[in-house]
């Protein structure tokens, strides 16, 4: 292996966890503030490609500024899946606020699976492409070759993570989402609207699972109805890996999963083993800490 | 003690609560007066319904019926904070606070709702929580969940204090501590209501609580069995033996 199949490997990883990382962070969001698992979140994800898709497809014929395009199509779909997780939130979760874990658990795959069916007859179950959101230059990186995008992806994909990390140390809403992390009963004795917080980790949640899907679109073009189903799964378990709920464990365990991707397939026979190693991390980690890498006994979880 | 402050508008006015978890029957119909400035003990053994009183007060439950005004405002089923913003709140059994957050972090959520719009208060109202628990102060950069009983239950007063709230509900503050803790604790409780607070004490601990209530209300299986002031209840030995024993 030469220098410069290192470093686009290197890219690939970073690239990969990073999209990881944010999706992964979009589904603990909810976990963290309102202890749900909110399985409907892939479709949230696969909602927001289509949006994306159709959205840019229909801008990019009429204004020539990518970038302006790319800002314009994430707010739009952020707005839609906002709007959308709010709704789930109150049609699938708040009813259920006195049901046993499981029964909210059900509620939360049935809601995604209804949103998918909804996006299949309404998109069809052909694949697409997604336009190139975020320009393709090539720059040179040490005399190697890189494309512009892959840095980009990087790049937004962090700055998303340090913005919310700002966000949750510094805001109000962050010391009052910490707080109904912590004890939700404690922080209404505090005088905080604990379900207009709830609200806003939905919210939250669908934003970054916004932006993770125009990165998703960007780095893999091809997506499907079925596009979200892979990407929770996924998150779930870079969630868990990390500590479910935990907003760093939630990064860490993207990159690893990431890293897992990029690195198992050069070295193992055949490249679908990827999987079979993900889960073995998975399960030796969660053995040796069951609340998994950065997760805590059911405490500070953001 | 006397009981000269019982009259007039009460501060707050409980009439008929009704509480049930499912088909159970936790609360049955209590009415009591809370009036300014006063302590006053809800007294009971294990069981008695004196927890679920104080989380339908706080909207942490829903109430089946009755009514409850406070500072002349209906405040059946509310939303806790919305109870907070009104200037009643709790400090629940187990003290609940944030355990991963330090002592000072957890006193400035306490001001979560003026902060932005005025900081001098939270350091005043601070300042005034530190002078009645110095140890909090010490221990300002320490983690909630690493403090001993006593202290958290400091931080749990000192936390309710910070809202700038009228009136305190105190749940089994001596719960879990050393009876010379207990005894300190207590005495902080009746300095605070010297200073103007309000407050309404649940307590197992019925003679001590006694000892700083004017007035007490006994409960027993979801209703209020027996009222007085304290002196009163404490003279009849048959109240004691049987409720309070
Ligand atoms: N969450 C609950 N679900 C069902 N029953 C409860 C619940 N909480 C309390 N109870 C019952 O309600 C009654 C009153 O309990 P509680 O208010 O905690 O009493 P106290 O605080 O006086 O010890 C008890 O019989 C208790 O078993
Ligand atoms: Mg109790």
């Amino acid at each position: 292996m030469n220098i410069n199949i290192i470093i686009q490997q290197v890219i690939n990883f970073l690239q990969l966890g990073s999209i990881y990382a944010l999706c992964a962070l979009s589904f603990t969001m909810v976990y963290g503030v309102a202890r749900l698992v909110n399985f409907a979140h892939g479709s949230i994800f696969g909602v927001s490609m289509y949006v994306l898709f159709f959205a840019s497809t229909f801008l990019f014929e009429r204004i020539k500024s990518p970038w302006f395009v790319y800002v314009i199509v994430l707010i739009i779909a952020s707005v839609v899946t906002s709007l959308i997780a709010l709704l789930l939130e109150s049609a699938a979760y708040k009813p259920l606020k006195n049901a046993p874990k499981i029964a909210v658990v059900v509620s939360s795959v049935g809601a995604g699976m209804a949103i998918q069916y909804l996006i299949l007859n309404l998109a069809g179950s052909k694949a697409l492409r997604m336009p190139a959101l975020i320009p393709n230059l090539r720059i040179e990186l040490a005399g190697i070759p890189v494309p512009l995008y892959k840095i980009m992806v990087i790049v937004i994909a962090i700055l998303t993570m340090v913005i919310l990390n700002v966000i949750i140390k510094g805001t109000r809403l962050g010391v009052a989402m910490r707080a109904v992390s912590q004890d939700r009963i404690a922080a209404g004795f505090m005088g905080i609207d604990t379900g207009r917080v709830v609200s806003a980790s939905f919210v939250f949640g669908a934003v970054i699972a916004s932006v993770a899907a125009s990165l998703y679109g960007t780095a893999y073009s091809i997506f499907a109805y079925d596009v979200g189903e892979g990407i929770i799964w996924w998150s779930f378990i870079a969630a868990v890996l990390g500590g479910i709920g935990s907003i760093s464990g939630a990064v860490l365990g993207g990159y690893i999963i990431g890293a897992i991707s990029i690195i198992a397939p050069i070295l193992l026979p055949v490249s679908s083993y990827k999987d079979i190693v993900a889960f073995a991390v998975l399960i030796i980690v969660l053995l040796v800490k069951p609340t998994g890498l950065m997760g805590k006994k059911d405490i500070e979880k953001i | 003690m006397n009981n000269s402050k019982r009259s007039g508008e009460p501060i707050l006015k409980v009439d008929n609560l009704q509480v049930s978890y499912g088909k159970i029957a936790a609360v049955r119909g209590i009415s009591f007066e809370v009036y300014r400035g006063e302590i006053v003990a809800l007294l009971g053994a294990n069981g008695a319904g004196k927890t679920t009183t104080l989380n339908a007060l706080t909207g942490v439950i829903p109430i089946k019926d009755g009514t409850i005004t406070f500072n002349g405002k209906r405040i059946r089923n509310l939303a806790t904070n919305k109870i907070t913003e009104m200037g009643m709140v709790h400090v629940p059994e187990g003290r609940h606070i944030f355990p991963d957050l330090t002592v000072g972090e957890n006193l400035r959520i306490a001001a979560y709702l003026y902060e932005g719009k005025d900081r001098n208060l939270f350091l005043e109202r601070r300042e005034s929580v530190f002078a009645l628990f110095p140890t909090l102060k010490e221990r300002i950069n320490q983690q909630g969940g690493t403090l001993s009983g006593g202290e958290q239950q400091m931080l749990a007063i000192g936390r309710a204090l910070i809202t700038g709230c009228e009136m305190l509900l105190l749940d089994e503050p001596s719960m879990g501590l050393a009876p010379m803790l207990v005894k300190e604790i207590l005495s902080t409780v009746e300095k605070i209501a010297k200073n103007g607070q309000t407050i309404l004490l649940v307590e197992q601990n019925a003679m001590m609580a006694m000892d700083i209530a004017t007035y007490s209300y006994v409960l027993e299986t979801g209703k209020i069995v027996y009222e007085g002031t304290s002196d009163s209840i404490k003279s009849q030995d048959k109240i004691v033996k049987v409720y309070l024993g």
